[in-house]
């Protein structure tokens, strides 16, 4: 299979862009006014509660175990590196031993990175007790 | 230009119709597979061999009550199940679903945007697709929801680095993120697919994949014995629909992925290799649904264990050595 030659390959992206988001938001109003038209309704006060059993929350608390904000930090280090390493590995052949080489210590330095995480325990998963 | 537009507005609708359609069947299909695994008939009773299962399924989801429960942020919530599917069909703009083929004496390319980014442009969107339980569970005011909310977030982001990883290794041989390319490069047949020169990265970008799609060993995010539906505990009727919707057609594209970047694609793309790649996409998806009813759950500081450190470190030696035996 060939390439297309058009001048602007990412209008499709933005055509599919704006057809998914439209057709998608449309399905979810047809499904509104099927509802209403269609649905049994009920005037239960209780059932917009929380799908929770025992004493109800006024207010979400939003409180997490921070070892979740701590693989979001490992992520961006790591994933920056996968960024960097994208345009070397395309143009792999054409860098040889020099590129080779800079990508050797490139992945050295991230390496004793993660050996630091790893050896402070940012990997293991606490126990919050 | 015209008749390029026409084109690609045939396509997205094609491609839409399709995999919405498909996305249901694939439900259908996950029941009846799971039920013979488990010495059970499945679904029996509308339709023939309760094929029709999908249109009752679908005409109870539109007509459930629209509920919008207390306590949570309107907007957002009616936001996020739309984000997950336009994401999960976002990702099929770069993928080339079949060989090209002749129809009313015009060449047409089944690719929505022949972009040369393909394959970066997936995973990028893929990623985006994070935002759609991120914002449902934390506009909902349920602990489960918010405790799924963070699982996902983990999940996704941790395993994003496997995939990139993974596939660093085969976009070095072939030096193009393409996926035309990708599978021009294997066009010469069965010995040239990636799989033979790159198992450790197939392995992985499969691992991956479940994680992405949060499927079975994985599937802690809406783990239904723990947290109810995860972040999907608060939504009914469409709106819980349109989360599944994108799960099923997010499978589909990742199962074209796998089939095009490791097993050799359409390869020359004659008929027979259209078949070929429609039949490896097929075991794929069956491969999601194997695993489910043979798989348990694992626990999420394993999973978070497995991604950082075994299959992250595996992924990056890979690249090294990928990189020597390039060299030499």
């Amino acid at each position: 299979m060939e390439h297309y030659s058009v001048a602007h390959p990412y209008f499709g992206v933005f055509l599919l862009f704006v057809m998914t988001f439209g057709a998608f938001m449309a399905t979810t109003v047809v499904a509104r006014l099927a509802s209403r038209a269609l649905s049994s309704k009920s005037s239960e006060k209780i059932k917009l509660s929380v799908y929770e059993c025992g004493p109800e929350v006024s207010k979400q608390p939003n409180r997490l175990s921070p070892q979740f904000y701590l693989f979001a930090l490992l992520f961006l280090l790591f994933d920056v590196e996968i960024v960097f390493m994208f345009p070397w590995a395309i143009d792999f052949k054409l860098l040889g031993w020099f590129g080779f080489a800079e990508m050797l210590l490139f992945i050295l330095l991230l390496a004793i990175g993660f050996v630091y995480a790893w050896k402070k325990g940012a990997l293991e998963w606490h126990n919050i007790k | 230009m015209d008749a390029y537009l026409i084109e690609t507005v045939i396509k997205i609708v094609v491609i839409l119709l399709l995999f919405s359609a498909l996305a249901g069947f694939g439900t259908y299909f996950e029941r009846k597979v799971l039920a013979f695994m488990q010495r059970r008939l499945g679904p029996m009773n509308v339709g023939p061999y309760g094929v029709l299962q999908i249109a009752a399924d679908g005409i109870k989801l539109f007509t459930k009550e629209d509920l919008i429960p207390q306590g949570v942020v309107p907007a957002i919530f009616k936001i996020a199940p739309v984000i997950t599917v336009a994401t999960a069909f976002m990702a099929a703009a770069a993928i080339p679903f079949m060989p090209e083929f002749t129809a009313f004496g015009y060449t047409v390319k089944p690719i929505i945007a022949d972009i040369n980014v393909g394959i970066l442009y997936v995973i990028g969107v893929m990623g985006v697709g994070l935002y759609g339980p991120l914002l449902g569970g934390m506009a909902s005011a349920n602990k489960f929801a918010l405790i799924s909310t963070a699982r996902a977030a983990a999940v996704f982001i941790s395993y994003e680095v496997v995939t990139g990883l993974s596939l660093l290794a085969p976009l070095m041989m072939v030096g193009s993120l393409s996926l035309i390319d990708i599978n021009n490069f294997q066009a010469g047949g069965f010995t040239h697919w990636m799989i033979w020169s790159q198992p450790i990265a197939f392995v992985l970008f499969l691992i991956a994949a479940f994680a992405e799609t949060g499927r079975t060993p994985f599937h802690l995010i809406a783990n239904d014995h723990e947290l109810i539906d995860g972040f999907g505990t608060e939504y009914s009727g469409m709106r819980w629909g349109l989360f599944f919707i994108g799960e099923y057609a997010n499978m589909f594209f990742i199962s074209w992925v796998i089939a095009l970047v490791f097993l050799g694609g359409f390869g020359d793309g004659s008929v027979l290799g259209a078949l070929a790649l429609f039949l490896k996409v097929s075991f794929f998806f069956f491969f999601f649904l194997w695993t489910r009813a043979a798989w348990p759950d694992v626990r999420p500081d394993q999973l978070m264990m497995l991604c950082w450190k075994i299959l992250m470190p595996i992924a990056v030696v890979n690249i090294v050595i990928t990189g020597i035996v390039m060299m030499f």
